[in-house]
Order: C-alpha cells, then sequence, then structure tokens
C-alpha cells in the first residue's frame, strides 16, 4: 500500500464513479432532492447523514433505478444511467426496510441474486457460506426471515446486499438494529470488505458516530440538499454553518458581532455584561457582521480558579452534570442566563470528582478552539 | 359455562345442518325404490323394532353405480370441467386480481364493488342472460355478424363452451377476491429487490409475485373447483345433451326417474368425493393464518 493519503475529490485527474448534475426529484409538488449536485469517486466510503424526510432515501433509489430523476442527469461511470433498468446496473441496495422475501430461507435470500447470474452451484455455496460467516449467521441459514430477531434480519439484508460484489454498493441504515459491540465489529468488517474488492460504498446512517468511523466523505443533507461535503475530520473541525456543526456532535453556539482586532482575529461581543470574546477565522468578516461561534464541548476548559492565561474566560455555575463514563459533561450558566456545555474526561473515580452542583468554575478556550460562522 | 357454549354452539350447528341431513340421505341410499310417498321402503316403523329396519337396509345402490357406466362416466366429465373450468378462471382471475392490487388505493373500493355488484341479481336471471346472450340470434351472434366477422351464427349455446363461460363468469369473483387479497398484501419493495439482485420484470413476477400469493391462488382455486363439481343449474340451462355432469345426473334421477335411493347414493360419493378438496382447501387456509401471525 502506498502512503499518499486517498483523495481521489482533490484530483482534478481523477473521474467521480457517479455525478449527480442538478438533479431534482419531486413527489407531485413536493421536492424531495431539490438541485442537487454531487460526485463520488471510485473505492470511496460516502456517508449521508441528515435528519429525517431530508431525502437520503430518495437518493440511493434513484442511484438503483428504483427512482428517475425529475431534472438533471445521473452519470455512473461516465454513462447517463437514465435508461438503464434496475436489473441491468452493478448496483445492489441494501433497502431501509430490509425487503427480505419471506418465502425464501435466509440461505435462499442471500443466494438469490447469486442465481440470477446462473453462477455455478459450489460458487454459490462457497460464496453464500462466505457471507454467512461474515454476518453470524450460519447457524440461521435454514430459517426463514419471519423465524429470526429484528437485527438477525438487517444482517441477512446485508449479506444479500453483498454478496455480489457489486461495483457499487447502496447501504440504507445498515447497522440501526444491531448493539454497538456488533455495530462496531460490522463496520471494520464493511472497511475490510472495501478495502479488498474496492468497492464503492454509499451508505445512509443516523449515527455520526458510524459515519466518522467508515467514511471517507460525509455529505450533511437537508431539506433535499447536500449543506456540506467534507472528511470527518473537517466535518467536525471546520463545519461550514451552525446546521452542521449543531447536526454533527455536541456544540455550543454563541451568537454575537464581529469585529476585526488582528491577523485573522475577531472581537465578538456577545453579550452586554460580559468581555468580548476573541476567535481567529479563515472567513473574513466586517465591523458589525453578525456571526456565530461554535466551540465543542471538549475544547471548553473547566477550573476553579480563574486561568491566568487563557483567552476567552467566562465564569458561571455548574447547572447539571451528564455522566458519560469516559467523560462528563457539565453544563454551567453564566451570568448573563447563556449556558455553555464543558466536556473533560474522566480519568478519577466518579467519587473523587473535582466539582459538584452549584459550584462556581470558570469555562476557558484558546482562540482556534471555535469556528467563526456566518449562518 | 361460557367455555361449555362455546364449544357446544358449533357441534349444534355442525350436527343440526350437516350430520342430520347426510344421515337422513344416506338412509334413503341405502333404501330401495318403491311406489309410495315418499318413493323409497323401508319406513322406519316402531312395531317392527330397529332390528327389523336394519336389516332391509342394503348397499344395493351403491353396486348399481358401480355397474352402469353413466355414473363413474358422469364423475369423470365433472372433474374434468371442473378443472378445466378453475383452469379458466385462474387465467382470466388473476390479472383482473393483480389490476387491482396495483391501482391506485382511491379506486380500489370502487373496482372490488364492480367484483361484487353481480350478486347482487339472481343467479337464475344472470344464468338466462347468458341464453339471451349466446343463442343462435343471440346478441354476441348479431353483433359479430354485424362486424362482418362471420357469415353464419356461431353454435355456442348448449355445448360446453357456453357451460364454461357459464362456470367461468358465475366463479370469477370467488378466484379473484383471495388472490387480490394475497396480493394487496404484497410489499412492493420486495419486487425491487428482486429486480435490484438481477430480475427482470417477468422473473421477478414469476419469483417472488407468484410464490407469494401461492395461498391466495390456491383458496381461489378450491373455492371454484368445489362447487363447480356438482354444479348443476349451469349445465343444464348452458349445456347440450352431451353435457355429462354429476350434478344434472343426480337432478335427473331426482325430478325425472323419482329414484330417490340411487339419486342419494351418488349425492353420497359426491359428497365423498369433495372431502379431498375440502380438507386441502382448509389446510390451505390454515397455513395461511399460520403465516399471518
Ligand atoms: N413515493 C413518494 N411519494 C411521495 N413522497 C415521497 C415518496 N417517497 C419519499 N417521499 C418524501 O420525500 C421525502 C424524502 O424521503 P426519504 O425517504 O428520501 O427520506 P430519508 O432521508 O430517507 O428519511 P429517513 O431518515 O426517515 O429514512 C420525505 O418527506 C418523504 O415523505
Ligand atoms: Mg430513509
Amino acid at each position: 500500500m502506498s502512503n499518499t493519503v486517498f483523495a481521489p475529490w482533490d484530483d482534478p485527474s481523477e473521474q467521480p464513479l457517479i455525478k449527480f448534475e442538478n438533479v431534482t426529484k419531486r413527489f407531485g409538488s413536493f421536492i424531495a432532492i431539490d438541485d442537487l449536485t454531487v460526485e463520488i469517486y471510485e473505492r470511496e466510503f460516502f456517508a449521508l447523514l441528515g435528519p429525517s424526510g431530508c431525502g437520503k432515501t430518495t437518493l440511493m433509489r434513484m442511484l438503483a433505478g428504483f427512482e428517475t430523476p425529475s431534472q438533471g442527469v445521473i452519470d455512473l461511470a461516465g454513462q447517463n444511467i437514465a435508461t438503464v433498468p434496475p436489473n441491468l446496473r452493478s448496483v445492489n441496495m441494501m433497502f431501509q426496510s430490509y425487503a427480505l422475501f419471506p418465502h425464501l430461507s435466509i440461505w435462499d435470500n442471500i443466494a438469490f441474486g447469486l442465481r440470477r447470474e446462473r453462477m455455478p452451484k459450489d460458487q454459490i455455496d462457497e460464496r453464500v457460506s462466505e457471507m454467512l460467516r461474515l454476518t453470524r449467521l450460519a447457524k440461521f441459514a435454514r430459517r426463514k426471515p419471519h423465524q429470526i430477531s429484528g437485527g438477525q434480519r438487517q444482517r441477512v439484508a446485508l449479506a444479500r446486499s453483498l454478496a455480489k460484489a457489486p461495483k457499487l454498493l447502496l447501504l440504507d441504515e445498515p447497522l440501526g438494529a444491531l448493539d454497538k459491540k456488533l455495530r462496531q465489529e460490522t463496520q471494520f468488517e464493511l472497511m475490510d470488505i472495501q478495502e479488498k474488492t474496492g468497492t464503492t460504498f454509499v451508505i445512509v446512517t443516523h449515527d455520526q458516530e458510524e459515519a466518522m468511523t467508515v467514511a471517507s466523505r460525509v455529505a450533511v443533507m437537508d431539506h433535499g440538499k447536500i449543506i456540506q461535503i467534507a472528511t470527518p475530520d473537517k466535518i467536525y473541525e471546520e463545519p461550514n454553518s451552525v446546521y452542521v456543526a449543531d447536526f454533527i456532535g455536541d456544540v455550543n453556539i454563541i451568537t454575537g458581532t464581529a469585529t476585526p482586532s488582528g491577523d485573522d482575529t475577531y472581537a465578538i461581543q456577545w453579550s452586554e455584561d460580559t468581555a468580548p470574546l476573541t476567535a481567529k477565522s479563515a472567513i473574513p468578516f466586517s465591523t458589525g457582521d453578525n456571526c456565530h461561534v461554535a466551540i465543542r464541548p471538549e475544547k471548553v476548559a473547566i477550573s476553579a480558579d480563574k486561568p491566568s492565561e487563557a483567552t476567552n474566560a467566562v465564569q458561571g455555575k455548574i447547572l447539571d452534570i451528564a455522566y458519560l463514563g469516559n467523560s462528563s459533561t457539565y453544563h454551567v450558566e453564566l451570568p448573563n442566563g447563556a449556558v455553555i456545555k464543558a466536556q473533560t474526561a474522566n480519568t478519577r473515580r466518579i467519587s473523587r470528582r473535582a466539582f459538584t452542583w452549584e459550584d462556581t468554575v470558570w469555562l476557558s478556550w484558546t482562540a482556534t478552539a471555535g469556528v467563526l460562522l456566518a449562518n | 359455562m361460557r367455555r361449555f357454549i362455546l364449544i357446544f354452539v358449533p357441534y349444534v350447528w355442525l350436527i343440526a345442518l350437516f350430520l342430520i341431513p347426510f344421515a337422513m340421505v344416506l338412509k334413503i341410499a341405502l333404501s330401495d325404490i318403491a311406489i309410495s310417498i315418499p318413493p323409497y321402503v323401508p319406513q322406519f316403523d316402531w312395531a317392527e323394532g330397529i332390528r327389523a329396519f336394519l336389516a332391509q337396509l342394503d348397499l344395493e345402490n351403491f353396486t348399481w353405480l358401480t355397474q352402469d357406466d353413466l355414473y363413474w362416466k358422469a364423475y369423470l366429465s365433472s372433474l374434468r370441467i371442473a378443472v378445466i373450468a378453475t383452469t379458466f378462471t385462474l387465467l382470466i382471475g388473476y390479472p383482473i386480481a393483480y389490476a387491482m392490487a396495483r391501482a391506485p388505493t382511491e379506486w380500489r373500493p370502487t373496482l372490488m364493488m364492480l367484483i361484487i355488484l353481480p350478486f347482487w341479481t339472481s343467479f337464475l336471471i344472470r344464468v338466462y342472460a347468458w341464453m339471451g346472450i349466446l343463442s343462435n340470434e343471440g346478441i354476441l351472434n348479431q353483433f359479430l355478424m354485424w362486424t362482418g366477422l362471420i357469415s353464419d351464427p356461431l353454435v355456442i349455446l348448449n355445448t360446453n363452451t357456453a357451460v364454461y363461460i357459464g362456470i367461468v363468469y358465475t366463479y370469477l369473483p370467488f378466484m379473484i377476491l383471495p388472490i387480490y387479497s394475497a396480493l394487496e398484501r404484497l410489499d412492493a419493495s420486495l419486487i425491487e429487490a428482486a429486480e435490484d439482485l438481477g430480475c427482470s420484470r417477468f422473473s421477478a413476477f414469476w419469483l417472488v409475485t407468484i410464490p407469494l400469493s401461492k395461498t391466495g391462488i390456491i383458496a381461489g382455486s378450491f373455492l371454484v373447483f368445489i362447487p363447480t363439481l356438482g354444479e348443476f343449474v349451469i349445465p343444464s340451462l348452458l349445456g347440450g345433451s352431451d353435457t355429462l355432469m354429476i350434478g344434472k345426473v343426480l337432478w335427473e334421477e331426482f325430478f325425472s326417474n323419482r329414484d330417490w335411493p340411487v339419486a342419494s347414493a351418488v349425492a353420497v360419493i359426491l359428497l365423498l368425493l369433495l372431502v379431498v378438496p375440502i380438507v386441502l382447501f382448509q389446510r390451505n387456509q390454515q397455513k395461511q393464518q399460520e403465516a399471518e401471525q
């Protein structure tokens, strides 16, 4: 393996595998996908994130061939796929509803697609057994779908879509019904498959941690539009809007007006009785511009005494403590009523925790801890 | 007490409406023809006692059924007509049920109404109407001659063709409704999944739609086959002299020959023949109920 970073989207000479060009999908007068343009590259693990009803499934169904765009063009490997029926696309989809065939056993469900290819029987046997092993379903091979649990059904659906090893695999919430441990193991299996076969994955998930773990890039959608596409770390560290910052992970949003105060540095007036905050930003703001500072709770330090060298420091009272096991989130109320969340790792036992309810504490963060956003 | 009633009621029902009539018919089948009212002997007489009464019963009529080849030919012919008619009904009913299940949801009640509507007029009137349509001077022949497709009227009435038309027409709803209810429940995403995995439209239909509507197909086929086997009105009114069906034979034994004992023997055998498909039908229904749970 080479050490170059996998980033075909930064390479102008790369041709995307999938290209949506100004695609709009309407159901009657309802716009499910709104003038969407996106390019997905070969070998990518592309994650779609967004609230319920934002059009993720619709996007996938257009790729699989079950919906046609009302407007715009979808190219797959340089070819417009508008006229290619679903059975002739080398695309497989795992349905959000699983869509397992109730009259067939688990084994036959997984073999279904292979049989359509007229694969020799011994090869089918081998491939199905491999899929059963991968998804830990070997024990249930002879059962019918209604005789297994919801999580097992989800794994059957996954195995069935993986079996044909297609060029493009569409997974609509593939792991939602699995427990955390199994989900993590399956995530690594998926990444492993992707590594070995070079399949391109498009995956819908409601679990941002999952998106962060598996994805090469993440697209955050809202109301049929893509708000931001970026690598997981960029999405997390450099969201382009309050919407994305808020959707991915926990965040403190402080709204105020910006005044330039130096090199890429701004003073943000946000409350009458507190000193302005200082934040750095690559995006320029003019004096008096409205802006939002987005700061992740783990980037806010909490201390009993005022830190001597902090760029930004505010005092407040602990309102609430959310114990998350490996970390705790403190909700601190400032004198002006704003609540700021600060997260610290629990390196000590809970009984020896330094702060408790109603304690007065100092919160502090650096100038680069937060992202300055216009909207 | 409530449990007792719950179990008791169906048994009373079964005994009153099935076992008692069946015992009566069986008794007549074991009797001999006589010129009297009612036209058979023995009649039960308290004075002679039950032993003497039973001694007079014999299987003579059943033996007779095996001797005259009219009867087994009629049974076989009924069986053949029932099988063929059921097949036609299935071939016509399935596409109709399929189209209904695919129709926009708001149309479905109307379509269902159209299927059930004919039941609101008398069955006999509808069969007579077919006589008016199929006869040599009937509407169909007049129409065909008007279009110039034929110059001489087609002889349809009083042939087996007319019997098939009558049976298919009469029993079509019994085929459509169970198939429709199976197809309506079918999840459309299963067809999409099949296509996604490489099926053409047709093979998705064959590999997914047909197997998943199987219980509907079986139920519908039995609902048509069972009554058709003993059908008597349709072959009598629409069929010809060469249309041989056991229902018709039964009717003639009863009313033309006034041979109640032989007619009863025919009926008993018919009933025994029907036990097989009825049991199979029950099995199918049970399986379907289990699958739904
Ligand atoms: N066949 C259809 N007819 C009408 N509206 C539809 C149809 N399919 C989807 N929609 C609408 O389009 C929007 C997007 O649906 P979609 O299934 O793509 O959402 P999603 O992002 O997958 O949501 P979820 O996370 O809940 O699965 C929804 O508001 C939905 O109601
Ligand atoms: Mg969805």
